[in-house]
C-alpha cells in the first residue's frame, strides 16, 4: 500500500467520521439526560435536508450567492428543522410519555420520508428540472484554512485539508465532555439521566433538562446531515438512505464511547476506517476471496466487503456488553419515562 | 396563630385514581420539636409528606408555612420554604460522589465552586457530628452513610423543617441510637422535625408529640409524655389488638439442611457470601439477622440454586420422603423437577416471587406449569388452588385473572405465602415477608409461619426489625458481611447484643 | 410565592373504559386523516375530499387492487405476529428487516439454482423452510449474545439489517446475469416456484399462510407452556429464574421463531409476490411492523386494523405521488404521521389532565 492510498484513506475516513461524530455526540446529549432517540438517522436526514432546501432556495433567488449567506441560512434550517424533530421527540417521549424505542423508529421513517419526498421533488417542486444541486454553498463548507491547509506537505493533507465543520465537530466533543464532567448544569443533566426522581427531589427541572437536551441533541445530529450533504456528497442529493445508514452507526458509536463524548473523537474516525476498508483490500486477498466465492469482479466482492463496519459494530457490541465497569454503563434510567406522581 | 407553628395543613385531600390516600387530613408541625407520623403502612403519612416536599400536589386544602399560605408546586418550592425530606428509598445518584449529591441542582456560589461547598459541608459536618468522606461514590457507602448524606444534603439546603420516612427501618440499635442524637440536636437548633414510622418503641424514645393516621383519615395528635404503647395502637389500628407472637417449642427436631462452607462470589468480585456454615431444623424458626445487603437475598438465593456457589460449597437436603440430596450444582429447575419441597418467599415479591401483571391463577401455576402432559398448559389444578388460597387467606381481589400489581402489598404476599405453603415444603425460607405490610397482615404472616413450624417445616426468617426476629425465632444468626458471625438462642439473646453482631466481626474470624 | 394552583396537571388513569379507548383511537386515527390530507394538500393543491377520492382509489378502484390491499395488508400483518412473540419477551427485534431479506434470499435462491431442476412444489417447499431457517438464523446471533451478555439487541438487531442488505446486494450481483445490477423477474416463463393460484386467485395463497402463522403464535403465546415461559421471563427475567425456567434458552428459543417468521414474511414476498429479490424487498416493513406490534400492544385483531390502515394510506400516498409525478416517499410521510398521532394518543388513554377551574369546588 503506498502512501496516496494511505492517506486517502485517512482522508476518507475522517470525513466519514465527522459525520457520525455529529450523529453521535448530539446523541450522547439526549441519552445523558435519559432520552434514547432511535431516531437519530431521521434526524440527520432531516437536518440534511433542510440544509440542502435552505441552500437550494437561497442559490436559485441570487445569481451570486455569498458564501457566508450559504452557509448561515443552511446552518440555521438545519437547526431549526432538526431542533424541532428533537422538540416532537421530546414532547411524545416526555410530555407524552410515549415508548421511546417506538416514537424512535417513526422518527427515523418519517425523517426518511420527509427528507427523500423533498430530495426527489424539490426541483419539480419548485418548478424547474433537473438534479438538485447547491455547489456554492457546498464550497462554502469545504471552504479550508488559509496556508496551512496547503503549505505543509503532508502535514496538510493529512490534518488540514478539510471542510472547517470537521473541525468544530471535534471541538463539540471536548466542549460536550467538558460540560459534563466539570459544570454544575453538566452534573444536573447527568443526574437526570440517571435518576430521574432523585434530579427532581433536589430541585431540578427534570423536563426542561431533558426537553433541552433532546431538542439540542437533536440539532447537533442534524448537523452530521448537513455535513453529509453538504461536504461528504458535495452539495447533492440521492434517494439511497445513505444517511440512515451512517445514522444507526452513529447511535451504535455511542455505546462504543461509553457515553463519552471525548471518545468519539477517534471511535468516529474507526468507523471511518472499517466503513472504507471495502476499497483497500489487498489484492491477494481479494483475489483468493473471488476464487473461493467464485465472483468475477471485485465489485462484486465489496459487497460482502461493505458489510465490515457492521460486524465491526457487532463485535464492539459484544465486547463492551461482556466488560462491566460501573463508570462505562449506559445513565441508569435511559429509555425510561419520568412521572412524578407514579407509584 | 402560634408563633412556634412551622407548618399547618389544613384539609388536605388526595387521591390516586380510585384509591384515596389523604382525606381531609389536618394537623400542624412545630418548630423546637420531634412530631412522630405515625401510621400503618398504607395510612397515607408518606403521602401527606410527599406533599410537604413537592413530589405530590393536593387535590384540595391548604398548606401554609410559617403562618403564610404557600402553593408547593415542586421541590425546589419546597426548599425554597426550607422544607427538606428524606425519603425512604434515599434519593441519591449511585455514580455520583457525596459533594457531587449534596450540591446537585444548587446554583454554583462563588469561582472556586466545588471548593466553597465543600467548607460550607464540613461545618455542617461539624456542627452537628457527621463524619463523611465527601469524594466516595454512593454506591460505595452503607446504608447509614447514605442515610447521612441525606440528611447533610438537606441541611445543606438549608431546611429548618426535616421530614424523615421511616429513617430506622435499616439501621442497627447503635446506628439508630446515633442518629437520634442528632435528631435531638438538631430539635434544639430550633428545627421541626417529622419522623415517619410505624415503631412505636421510637416514637415513645424520640419525639414530643404524635400525630396518628389511619386509612388516609386524621385520627388524632397527643403528647408523648401524656400516651402509652397500648393507647398509640389502638389509635393507629383502629381496634384493640394483642401485640404478641406466640412462640411454641417443638419438641422434635429433625435435620433438614446442613449447610456448610458456603460461599458465593458477586459479579463485582465481593464475597457477599462469605464461608457460612449451619444447621436448619424441623420444628423451628431460624432468624437471620444482618444490616441490609450482608448476603441475606444471596443465602437464600445459593441454597435455591439462584446463585452460582464457589467450590467447596455444600448444602445437604434430608427429607423423610424424598431422602438425602446435595443441592449445590443443582439448578432450580432441578430442584423443582426432583420435588424437593423448598419454598421461598423471595424480599422482591412482584419482581421475583411473583409476575405482576398476571392474575391469582397464573401466579399459583409458576412452579407447577410443567406438570400435565403435552406441550400446552393445564390451567384446571391451578385454578382451583387459587380459589382454595384466596378463600383460606382472605385475599382481596375482584377476582383470579385481576393482575396482582393492582392489589395492595398486604394481598400479593398473602398469594405469595399461600402458594408456597400450597406445595407442603420441608424447608420455607422467606425473606423481609412483613415488609410493608399493615399489623394485621403481619401477625397473619406470622401465624401461618409459626404454624408451619409446629407442623414440622424448617422455617428460615430474615428480617430487619429486631424486636420481631427476637419474638419469633426459636434460634438467631447474624449476618455480617456475608459471614456467619453468631448463632444465638431467641429467647434469651437481646436486641444490643444482635445490633453488636451485625456490625463489629468479631476477632479471629 | 403565588399561591395559585397549577393550571394543569396529570393524573394516572389505568381504568379507563373499553369504549373511551377505542374513541381516543379513532380520534387520533381521523386527526392523522385530516393532518395528511392537509399535508396533500399543501404540496399538490388538491382539495381534500379530492384527496381521499385518490387515495381510495390507490387502494380500492379495481378488484386487482382491492386484492394487492389485502396481500400487503396480510405481508405487514405476518411481520407484525412475527415480533409478537419478541416483544412479549421484551426482547426489541429490530432486525425484521434483515430476517425478511435473508429469507427472500433463500427462496429466490432455491427458485434460481433449481428452478429447472425441481417441480415446483418442491421448491416452494423448501424455499419456505430454507427461507425460516436462514430468518432463524439472524435472529439466533443476537439471541445468543443477549442471553449469554445481555447484549444491546436493538443494536445488534439493526446491524444484522445492513449485513443481511449487503448479502443480498452481494447476490443480486452474483445472479444478475445484465450487470445492470438488478435480478429481474425470475422464471418468468416457468413460474418454477411461484405461489400457484388457488381458485383462480393469485394471492390466497399468501393469505393462507399468513392466517395460519397468525393463528400459530396467538395460539402458542396463550396456551402453551412455551408461551407462559415467554410470558413470565418477558415479565421479570428474576421471576423466571427463580421459577426454574432457563432464561437464555427461552431468549433463544423465542427468536428463533421471531426470525423464523419473518424469514417466511420473506419467502411469502418474493415466491408469492415480487418473484424478484433486492434490498427493496423488504421495503421498511419490518421497521413499521414494529409499531404496529408495539401500537397494537399484541392484539392480533388491532394489528389487523393498523396494518390495514397503513397499507391504505400508503396505496393511497403512492397513487397521488404518480397522479402529480412527485416520489413515493410520500406514503412514508404519511405512516409516519399516522403513527405518531396513534402515539400521541396512548397518553391520552393513560392520564388524565385535570384544569384548575375544575377543582375549585
Amino acid at each position: 500500500m503506498t502512501l496516496d492510498v494511505i492517506i486517502a484513506w485517512i482522508t476518507a475516513a475522517i470525513t466519514f467520521g465527522t459525520v457520525i461524530m455529529f450523529g453521535c455526540i448530539g446523541e450522547t446529549l439526549n441519552e445523558k439526560a435519559g432520552g434514547l432517540n432511535l431516531g437519530t438517522p431521521g434526524i440527520m436526514m432531516l437536518g440534511g435536508i433542510a440544509s440542502l432546501a435552505g441552500a437550494f432556495f437561497y442559490e436559485r433567488s441570487t445569481p451570486n450567492p455569498v458564501p457566508i449567506v450559504c452557509v448561515l441560512i443552511s446552518l440555521i434550517s438545519c437547526l431549526v428543522v432538526s431542533g424541532l424533530a428533537g422538540l416532537l421527540y421530546g414532547f411524545l417521549t416526555i410530555t407524552l410519555r410515549a415508548n421511546q424505542n417506538v416514537t424512535g423508529l417513526t422518527l427515523t421513517i418519517f425523517g426518511n420520508g420527509i427528507a427523500n419526498f423533498f430530495g426527489g421533488s424539490l426541483v419539480k417542486l419548485s418548478g424547474g428540472v433537473g438534479q438538485i444541486s447547491v455547489a456554492s454553498t457546498s464550497k462554502a463548507f469545504k471552504a479550508t484554512m488559509p496556508f496551512i491547509s496547503s503549505n505543509l506537505g503532508i502535514v496538510s493533507q493529512l490534518l488540514f485539508k478539510y471542510g472547517w465543520l470537521t473541525y468544530v465537530v471535534l471541538i463539540m466533543a471536548f466542549a460536550m465532555q467538558y460540560f459534563f464532567n466539570k459544570t454544575r448544569t453538566g452534573l444536573n443533566l447527568r443526574s437526570v439521566g440517571e435518576n430521574p426522581a432523585t434530579a427532581d427531589a433536589a430541585g431540578i427541572n427534570v423536563t426542561k433538562y431533558k426537553y433541552a437536551a433532546s431538542c439540542l441533541g437533536a440539532a447537533i445530529s442534524g448537523l452530521g446531515g448537513l455535513y453529509y450533504v453538504m461536504d461528504y456528497v458535495k452539495g447533492t442529493w440521492s434517494n439511497d438512505s445513505g444517511i440512515e445508514a451512517l445514522g444507526w452507526l452513529a447511535v451504535a458509536l455511542v455505546i462504543f464511547t461509553s457515553w463519552k463524548p471525548k471518545n468519539a473523537t477517534w471511535g468516529a474516525y474507526l468507523f471511518g476506517f472499517c466503513y472504507w476498508i471495502y476499497l483497500y483490500i489487498p489484492a491477494g486477498i481479494n483475489n483468493a476471496l473471488m476464487k473461493l466465492f467464485n465472483v468475477s469482479r471485485t465489485t462484486y466482492m465489496q459487497n460482502l466487503y461493505k458489510m465490515i463496519p457492521y460486524i465491526v459494530t457487532i463485535i464492539v457490541l459484544v465486547l463492551v456488553s461482556s466488560k462491566k465497569k460501573r463508570e462505562n454503563q449506559a445513565p441508569q434510567s435511559l429509555g425510561i419515562s419520568y412521572f412524578r406522581e407514579e407509584r | 396563630m402560634d408563633n412556634n407553628c412551622a407548618v399547618q395543613l389544613t384539609n388536605i385531600t388526595k387521591s390516586f385514581g380510585p384509591v384515596v390516600a389523604n382525606e381531609n387530613v389536618s394537623f400542624d408541625i412545630r418548630k423546637h420539636e420531634v412530631l412522630a407520623l405515625l401510621g400503618e403502612n398504607g395510612s397515607g403519612k408518606t403521602t401527606i409528606m410527599n406533599m410537604l416536599a413537592g413530589i405530590y400536589y393536593p387535590d384540595s386544602g391548604e398548606i401554609y408555612v410559617n403562618g403564610n399560605l404557600v402553593s408547593i408546586k415542586d421541590p425546589k418550592d419546597a426548599y425554597a420554604l426550607g422544607i427538606g425530606m428524606i425519603h425512604q428509598h434515599y434519593k441519591l445518584i449511585d455514580v455520583f460522589s457525596a459533594l457531587e449529591n449534596i450540591v446537585l441542582g444548587l446554583k454554583a456560589e462563588g469561582k472556586k465552586d466545588l471548593s466553597m461547598a465543600r467548607e460550607k459541608v464540613s461545618e455542617i459536618c461539624s456542627k452537628y457530628g457527621f463524619e463523611m468522606d465527601l469524594d466516595m461514590k454512593v454506591y460505595d457507602m452503607t446504608v447509614s452513610q447514605k442515610q447521612t448524606l441525606e440528611i447533610i444534603k438537606v441541611l445543606y439546603r438549608g431546611a429548618d423543617i426535616l421530614i424523615l420516612d421511616e429513617p430506622t427501618a435499616v439501621l442497627t440499635p447503635q446506628e439508630t441510637a446515633r442518629l437520634f442524637n442528632i435528631l435531638r440536636n438538631m430539635r434544639d437548633d430550633g428545627k421541626a422535625i417529622v419522623i415517619i414510622t410505624h415503631k412505636l418503641n421510637e416514637v415513645m424514645e424520640i419525639s414530643d408529640r404524635v400525630t396518628i393516621l389511619r386509612k388516609g383519615q386524621y385520627i388524632g395528635t397527643v403528647n408523648t409524655a401524656e400516651t402509652n404503647p397500648q393507647q398509640l395502637t389502638e389509635m393507629m389500628v383502629g381496634e384493640k389488638i394483642t401485640l404478641d407472637i406466640k412462640r411454641d417449642l417443638v419438641e422434635e427436631k429433625n435435620l433438614r439442611l446442613e449447610v456448610k462452607n458456603l460461599t458465593v462470589i458477586n459479579n463485582e468480585n465481593k464475597r457477599v457470601v462469605d464461608d457460612v456454615t449451619f444447621n436448619l431444623y424441623s420444628g423451628e424458626v431460624l432468624g437471620i439477622a444482618g444490616i441490609s445487603g450482608s448476603g441475606q437475598k444471596e443465602l437464600l438465593e445459593a441454597i435455591m440454586g439462584l446463585q452460582k456457589c464457589e467450590p467447596g460449597s455444600s448444602v445437604v437436603y434430608y427429607s423423610t420422603a424424598h431422602g438425602v440430596h446435595e443441592l449445590v450444582g443443582l439448578s432450580t429447575q432441578e430442584i423443582i423437577e426432583h420435588g424437593l419441597h423448598l419454598a421461598f418467599v423471595p424480599e422482591d415479591r412482584l419482581g421475583m416471587g411473583l409476575v405482576g401483571n398476571m392474575g391469582m391463577t397464573d401466579n399459583v401455576m409458576l412452579k407447577r406449569y410443567r406438570k400435565g402432559p403435552g406441550p400446552f398448559l393445564h390451567r384446571e389444578q391451578p385454578h382451583q388452588t387459587a380459589v382454595k388460597i384466596k378463600e383460606e387467606l382472605d385475599v382481596q381481589t375482584p377476582d383470579l385473572e385481576y393482575p396482582l400489581r393492582k392489589l395492595s402489598g398486604g394481598n400479593v404476599q398473602k398469594v405469595l405465602v399461600g402458594r408456597e405453603i400450597n406445595n407442603k415444603p420441608t424447608v420455607l425460607m422467606t425473606a423481609y415477608a412483613v415488609r410493608g405490610l399493615d399489623i394485621n397482615t403481619s401477625y397473619a404472616i406470622y401465624n401461618l409461619l409459626n404454624e408451619q413450624k409446629k407442623r414440622g417445616v424448617a422455617v428460615v426468617y430474615v428480617g430487619e426489625d429486631l424486636d420481631v426476629l427476637l419474638a419469633l425465632s426459636d434460634r438467631i444468626m447474624v449476618l455480617c458481611n456475608g459471614k456467619v458471625n453468631g448463632i444465638l438462642d431467641g429467647r434469651t439473646a437481646n436486641k444490643e447484643e444482635v445490633g453488636l453482631l451485625m456490625t463489629h466481626l468479631k476477632e479471629g474470624e | 410565592m403565588e399561591n395559585k394552583q397549577p393550571f394543569i396537571r396529570i393524573r394516572k388513569k389505568d381504568d379507563r373504559p373499553l369504549w373511551q379507548q377505542i374513541l381516543i383511537k379513532v380520534i387520533a386515527i381521523i386527526i392523522a386523516l385530516i393532518i395528511s390530507a392537509l399535508f396533500i394538500n399543501l404540496i399538490t393543491k388538491l382539495n381534500p375530499i379530492k384527496v381521499y377520492e385518490s387515495m381510495f382509489r390507490g387502494a380500492f378502484s379495481t378488484t386487482r387492487r382491492i386484492w394487492i390491499t389485502i396481500r400487503d395488508t396480510a405481508l405487514l400483518l405476518s411481520i407484525a405476529v412475527a415480533l409478537t412473540p419478541a416483544f412479549k419477551l421484551k426482547f426489541w427485534n429490530t432486525g425484521a428487516e434483515g430476517q425478511i431479506l435473508v429469507g427472500g434470499l433463500a427462496t429466490a435462491a432455491m427458485m434460481i439454482y433449481f428452478g429447472d431442476k425441481l417441480p415446483s412444489a418442491v421448491i416452494l417447499i423448501c424455499s419456505m423452510v430454507l427461507s425460516a431457517l436462514a430468518g432463524a438464523l439472524w435472529g439466533f446471533l443476537p439471541a445468543l449474545f443477549k442471553a449469554k451478555y445481555n447484549t444491546n439487541e436493538t443494536l445488534f438487531t439493526l446491524m444484522m439489517n445492513y449485513v443481511g442488505i449487503q448479502l443480498v446486494e452481494f447476490f443480486v450481483d452474483v445472479w444478475d446475469k445484465k450487470q445492470s445490477h438488478s435480478v429481474g423477474v425470475i422464471n418468468p416463463n416457468t413460474q418454477a416456484g411461484w405461489f400457484p393460484s388457488v381458485f383462480g386467485q393469485q394471492y390466497i395463497l399468501n393469505i393462507i399462510i399468513v392466517a395460519a402463522v397468525t393463528i400459530f403464535v396467538f395460539v402458542y403465546l396463550r396456551y402453551s407452556k412455551h408461551g407462559y415461559e415467554v410470558a413470565v421471563t418477558g415479565e421479570s427475567e428474576n421471576t423466571a429464574r427463580y421459577t426454574g425456567i432457563n432464561v437464555p434458552g427461552v431468549i433463544i428459543r423465542t427468536m428463533l421463531i421471531s426470525g423464523a417468521i419473518c424469514g417466511l414474511a420473506g419467502f411469502t414476498e418474493v415466491a408469492g409476490i415480487s418473484h424478484t429479490i433486492s434490498t427493496k424487498t423488504s421495503g421498511g416493513r419490518g421497521f413499521t411492523a414494529i409499531i404496529v406490534t408495539w401500537l397494537a400492544k399484541l392484539n392480533p385483531i388491532i394489528m389487523v386494523i393498523y396494518s390495514f390502515l397503513i397499507v391504505f394510506l400508503d396505496k393511497g400516498a403512492i397513487q397521488i405521488a404518480s397522479d402529480f409525478n412527485l416520489n413515493e416517499y410520500a406514503s412514508k410521510i404519511i405512516t409516519g404521521i399516522l403513527l405518531f398521532c396513534i402515539l400521541a394518543s396512548e397518553f391520552f388513554t393513560n392520564y388524565e389532565i385535570v384544569f384548575r377551574h375544575k377543582e375549585e369546588h
